[in-house]
C-alpha cells in the first residue's frame, strides 16, 4: 500500500504531480521509498538535497567526518556555520529545513564490513558517494548480496563516471574493475584536487538515476557507463556487459561474504589528509626546523609545480612524485634528506620508492608542508 | 597493420600529457596486446594498464577481444573521488 499525500504535500510536490510520468501515484511511490546515501561530501551533497526535495520518504546518511572549511568549495549541503560539526548532523539539519515532511536517519560511523549489511538492508536503493576504493568495493558487494540497485558515481578533477549497478539486471562494479588499482596510482580529491562544480554535475545525475529507478520510469544506466569530461564538455556512454568471471556476481562467483576491503585495496578506507604512519622515518615539523638550524639537510618537495605558488619551504628541490622514479640520478643516496608534500601522503609514496632504490637516509615530514605552516612558519597558508 | 586512435581520460590524460594516442598495432591484436604495447611505448601509462577500462566502438572490451580495423578505442581509469 502506497502512503497518501497530505494537502501540504500535494502543494509542495505540485510540479511533480503535473508530469504524467510521476503524477500522484509516482509521488506516493517516492514517499513510500527509502535511499541510503553513503558519504555526505561532494557527491552526497547534491544527491541528498535533490532526493530530499523530491520527497523520498526516508533518507539514510552515512559519514563519520566533520565539516572542514576546505569542503565548502563543493560540498554545498554544509555551510560556514556548520564548520566543525558532524557532517551527518549538518546535512540532516539542512535537509529537514528543505523538507520537514521526510525522515532522515543518520549513521555517524565509518561504513565497514561490520555494519554495512545491517545499515543497508532496510533501504530500497544505495547511492555510492564515497571517496575511496575500499568503500566503493564494499558498497558494490553489499548491493549484490542484498539484491539492491547501487547508483554509482565517482569523480576526478574534471572527469566523472556514473552508472547503475544492479546485478539482477546487469553488471556490477567488479565486472568493470575486478581489481583495484595499485595503491597510490589514482590520486584522491584531497591529493589531486577537483573542480568544485564537478560533483554538482555528477551528483545531480546520480540523483536523477535514483529517482528513475524508484519511479520505474525511463531507461536507467543499467548496463551503461556514463563518462563525463568538463573540459571537453563531453558525455560518452559505454555499453557494459556482465563479466562471466566476476567474482561476486558471475556464475562461478567465489566471494560469498564481505571481506577486508582495506586489505584488498591496500589503502585505508578514507580520504583524509593526515600523513600515513611512517615506519620510523617520520620527522615532525618542529624537529625539522631544529635540525635545519644545526646542519645541512636536503629538502625534497614532491608536489606538483603549481602547488609551489601556494606555499613553499626555501631551498627545497622540487621533483613531482610522478617524475621521481625517472629522476633519481639527481639525488644522492648518501645525503641526509627530508621529503615532503602537502599533507604526507605523496611523500610517503616517495619514501617507499626511495627506500626501494637504496636511499636509507631519507625521512618524511609528517603532515607535510601544511604541518610546517601550522607549527613552524605561521605566515604560510594551509591548503 | 591496424591504425587506431586511443582516447584517454582522467588520470591517464594527466600521465600521458595528451588526450589521445595514434597507434599502429598488429592486425588481430587483442586488447591485452594493445595494453602491453602501450605499456612499452608509454612508460608513464604502464602501471595504469593493469586496471584500466577499455571500450571499443563504445562497448566494453574484455582482454581477449580482438581490436577491429580503425577501431575507436577509449581508456578510462578507475577513479575514487566523491
Amino acid at each position: 500500500m502506497l502512503p497518501g499525500l497530505t494537502r501540504d504535500e500535494i502543494l509542495r510536490y505540485s510540479r511533480h504531480l503535473l508530469i504524467p510520468e510521476v503524477g500522484l501515484e509516482g509521488q506516493r511511490k517516492l514517499k513510500g521509498s527509502s535511499a541510503l546515501i553513503i558519504g555526505t561530501g561532494g557527491l552526497g551533497s547534491p544527491v541528498a538535497l535533490y532526493l530530499a526535495a523530491a520527497g523520498i520518504g526516508r533518507i539514510g546518511l552515512v559519514d563519520y567526518d566533520v565539516v572542514d572549511s576546505s569542503n565548502l568549495q563543493r560540498q554545498v549541503i554544509h555551510g560556514t556555520s556548520t564548520i566543525g560539526k558532524l557532517k551527518v548532523e549538518s546535512a540532516r539539519n539542512r535537509l529537514l529545513d528543505l523538507n520537514p515532511d521526510i525522515e532522515i536517519e543518520i549513521y555517524n560511523e565509518p561504513y565497514t564490513s561490520e555494519n554495512a549489511l545491517r545499515i543497508a538492508k532496510d533501504y530500497d536503493i544505495l547511492l555510492d558517494g564515497t571517496d575511496n576504493f575500499p568503500t566503493r568495493y564494499l558498497t558494490n558487494d553489499v548491493a549484490v548480496f542484498l539484491g539492491k540497485p547501487n547508483v554509482y558515481a565517482s569523480i576526478y578533477r574534471f572527469d566523472g563516471q556514473v552508472s547503475v549497478f544492479y546485478a539482477k539486471e546487469g553488471p556490477c562494479y567488479r565486472c568493470l574493475f575486478p581489481e583495484p588499482p595499485p595503491p597510490g596510482l589514482v590520486p584522491s580529491c584531497a591529493e589531486g584536487g577537483v573542480l568544485g562544480v564537478l560533483p554538482g554535475t555528477i551528483g545531480t545525475l546520480q540523483a536523477t538515476e535514483a529517482l528513475k529507478v524508484l519511479l520505474g520510469i525511463g531507461e536507467p544506466l543499467i548496463g551503461k557507463l556514463l563518462l563525463y569530461n568538463a573540459l571537453d564538455m563531453s558525455f560518452d556512454f559505454v555499453k557494459l556487459k556482465k563479466n562471466p568471471n566476476c567474482r561476486v556476481c558471475g556464475p562461478n562467483a567465489d566471494i560469498k561474504e564481505l571481506m577486508d576491503y582495506e586489505e584488498f585495496c591496500g589503502v585505508p578506507g578514507h580520504d583524509h589528509d593526515e600523513g600515513l604512519a611512517g615506519a620510523g622515518w617520520d620527522i615532525s615539523a618542529p624537529e625539522l626546523a631544529a635540525r635545519l638550524k644545526q646542519n645541512h639537510l636536503k629538502l625534497l618537495d614532491v608536489r606538483e609545480p603549481h602547488e609551489l605558488e601556494i606555499s613553499a619551504i626555501p631551498n627545497a628541490v622540487n621533483i613531482p612524485l610522478g617524475q621521481l622514479a625517472a629522476r633519481l640520478s639527481e639525488l644522492d643516496s648518501a645525503e641526509d634528506m627530508v621529503v615532503f608534500c602537502k599533507a604526507g601522503t605523496r611523500s610517503t609514496r616517495a619514501l617507499e620508492l626511495l627506500a626501494s632504490a637504496g636511499f636509507k637516509k631519507a625521512k618524511n615530514l609528517k603532515g607535510g608542508i601544511n604541518a610546517w605552516a601550522k607549527e613552524v612558519d605561521k605566515n604560510l597558508p594551509i591548503y | 597493420m591496424n591504425h587506431i586512435k586511443v582516447l584517454l581520460f582522467a588520470t591517464l590524460r594527466d600521465r600521458a600529457g595528451t588526450k589521445s594516442l595514434e597507434m599502429e598495432i598488429p592486425d588481430r591484436a587483442t586488447v591485452q596486446g594493445l595494453k602491453d604495447q602501450i605499456g612499452r611505448d608509454y612508460p608513464n601509462l604502464k602501471e595504469a594498464m593493469g586496471t584500466v577500462l577499455i571500450s571499443i566502438n563504445r562497448e566494453y572490451a574484455f582482454d581477449e577481444a580482438i581490436v577491429p580495423q580503425n577501431a575507436e578505442v577509449a581508456m578510462f581509469p578507475p577513479v575514487s573521488g566523491g
